[in-house]
């Protein structure tokens, strides 16, 4: 890429060039601008005194400047509760969910493991075909009887089939010679597991451990199939919840006392989708990388 | 004497496969929780699409529910506006995946050309970003456009046309899905087609350059050409999945508003409905069955096609 960049300097640029290149940037620009209103609309919004959004609707920049819903944020303990589930549901999850992917995608890397294929298939026939809503809900919450459980919102979701191919893919990749002379040491595969694949499969775990997390923190499906009891609400459904109900309005009336003709309920709904969103933006730029190379390993034939 | 051979034989076998067990011992007993949950969680919900044949009553169980044999398919089938179900799902799949996929290929020629690198990292950066936030936020952001105070509504009214009422007219739908699916999902579709181009052989571009090729000569001449294969497969395996509809996005942003079903409905939204609207648990299950087995001949279908057109991508 840097060549053709230094070679492109060195010939002088026609119209049509220039033409060509303003066009490629006002589209890439007009596309970013499509990508970013949605979150400016929530974060003005966020700021926004109640009032106005009747008369001048949701806007970028707020007409009268306010941290009210903030203070509400902070001072509601349900969103608080809501959040620590959140975080709890995202850290435990993703290591319950790591610990089941690694070992599982560790031995099927192996050729000397002679069943390997017949659990691959195992586990990739779940890919093709599953049980459906009603079973799994009937399993869950009647046989398991996890209903209201904060483990409902990690075991019955811990494990995903993509993720562990592309961990397997991921290990598949190491030279074989690193575990044999760890081997003739007399290291069992246990050892060489965490002594020598783990240390150098960490770009591979940061990107599973990434796509895991992201699911942890994004989900509200089961939440709204399985937990009844508002203690227990993750984020994303008291989201949901606060854009749906008037209960949870009035809940959140209950919990702060302030009377729920004074909620301010739009900017408390944007403000709350801004703590929602934020540990994401954070971590982001951070964390991109291994999501594209994630993506590009997973072209690899499973 | 035969019988008895057949006996040892199976014995050698047997013994054989404990042999592998015992010599892998901890590599096997390593894969043995995932293997139990993924016989918990996928393979026991399995054994409950039998209620997709049953009356089934929560006393009696999956076993203890009388068989009714195809009645709930025909139920289904007779199910009022189940056809608009399964339209809705195929055409809003093909739409996404049409629109979808002619995005991100535009975008990605986009973004390969912006030779400025700091631009080209924000850029990119940007365009990937929506599709790591949940439909949830999305649905919070669009009533802050659409709803009834939103930018869109009260600009709309100020410039003197009438309350649109998106939340009230399904015919909007079709098309607000379209722009949130553009939105989430095709900057992050460019990472792949990106990820193609910069792998092409660059020499043929300085040669062309060279021959006096316009930039836009190379796209439609070299590049297009050549990101053929990778978008026909793509496409194909995403027809794979055209039976199936994102419960994720269409609960998220439409709930239930029923105003919206006419073009809203999909089959996941329909068969979450029939568990915990309509309480009718055995319909649910004939259609999420029948969902299952239509995606499975797709699978196949699509890829007995890649084959074809391309061997090396396929599946299996």
């Amino acid at each position: 890429m840097s060549k053709t960049i230094v070679k492109n300097k060195k010939i002088k640029k026609s119209k049509g060039e220039v033409i060509f290149d303003v066009v490629v940037y006002i589209l890439a620009t007009l596309f970013c601008v499509y990508c970013l209103y949605p979150f400016a609309i929530i974060l003005g919004s966020s700021f926004e005194t109640e009032a106005n959004f009747a008369t001048h609707g949701f806007a970028i920049i707020p007409k009268e400047f306010t941290t009210k819903a903030y203070k509400m944020v902070l001072g509601d303990g349900q969103i608080f509760k809501a959040y620590g589930v959140t975080i709890f549901v995202t850290v435990v999850g993703t290591l319950i969910s790591m610990l089941l992917t690694i070992t599982m995608a560790y031995p099927l890397s192996l050729k000397k493991i002679k069943y390997r294929n017949v659990v691959t298939f195992f586990v990739y026939f779940t890919m093709l075909f599953n049980g459906g809503l009603v079973p799994t809900y009937l399993l869950v919450s009647k046989t398991l009887n996890m209903k209201n459980n904060i483990f409902v919102l990690i075991i019955p979701v811990a494990f995903g089939a993509w993720n562990m191919f592309l961990m397997r893919n991921f290990f598949a990749g190491i030279p074989t010679e690193l575990a044999e002379s760890a081997y003739m040491d007399g290291a069992n595969d246990f050892q060489i597991l965490r002594k020598i694949i783990l240390p150098v499969s960490v770009p591979g775990i940061a990107t599973i451990s990434l796509f895991y997390a992201l699911g942890y923190w994004n989900q509200w499906f089961n939440a709204m199939l399985y937990i009844e009891s508002s203690d227990l609400f993750p984020l994303q459904y008291l989201l949901m919840r606060m854009l749906r109900t008037v209960d949870a309005m009035k809940e959140m009336a209950r919990t702060t006392g302030v009377a729920m003709g004074e909620i301010p309920a739009n900017s408390l709904r944007m403000a709350t989708t801004v703590v929602a969103i934020g540990p994401i933006v954070l971590l982001y730029p951070y964390a991109q990388r291994y999501f594209t190379s994630g993506l590009t390993v997973g072209a690899i034939k499973g | 004497m035969k019988n008895r051979k057949d006996v040892k034989h199976a014995g050698g076998a047997f013994r054989e496969g404990v042999h592998e067990l015992w010599k892998n011992k901890t590599l096997y007993a390593m894969m043995l929780p995932t293997i139990v949950w993924v016989a918990v969680f996928c393979y026991v919900p399995m054994y409950g699409v039998m209620i997709a044949f049953k009356k089934f009553s929560y006393k009696e169980g999956i076993w203890g529910s009388p068989s009714v044999g195809f009645k709930n398919f025909e139920f289904l089938f007779h199910y009022k506006g189940v056809g608009r179900i399964f339209f809705n799902t195929i055409f809003l799949n093909i739409l996404f995946i049409a629109t979808g996929t002619i995005l991100s290929i535009v975008l990605a020629l986009v973004f390969v050309e912006i030779k400025n690198k700091v631009y080209n990292k924000v850029v990119q950066t940007i365009a990937i970003f929506p599709h790591f936030v949940s439909w949830t936020v999305v649905a919070m952001f669009l009533s802050g456009i659409i709803g009834g105070s939103g930018t869109l509504t009260k600009w709309i009214i100020e410039n003197g046309g009438n309350d649109p009422k998106f939340y009230n007219n399904p015919s909007w739908w079709p098309l607000i899905l379209v722009l949130l699916k553009i939105w989430q999902g095709a900057g992050y579709g460019t990472i792949v087609y990106v990820a193609a181009i910069t792998g092409f052989d660059q020499e043929m571009y300085e040669a062309a350059r060279v021959d006096g090729a316009t930039r836009l000569q190379t796209i439609t001449k070299i590049t297009l050409p050549l990101l053929k294969t990778t978008a026909i497969m793509l496409t194909i395996m995403s027809i794979g999945k055209i039976f199936s509809g994102d419960f994720g996005m269409i609960y998220a942003v439409i709930g239930d508003t029923s105003q919206l079903y006419p073009t809203t409905d999909v089959i996941d939204t329909f068969v979450y409905r029939a568990l915990r609207q309509l309480n009718n648990l055995g319909m649910s299950t004939a259609t999420s069955l029948f969902q299952s087995l239509v995606g499975l001949v797709m699978v196949f279908a699509t890829n007995a096609i890649t084959k074809k057109v391309e061997p090396d991508a396929a599946i299996f």
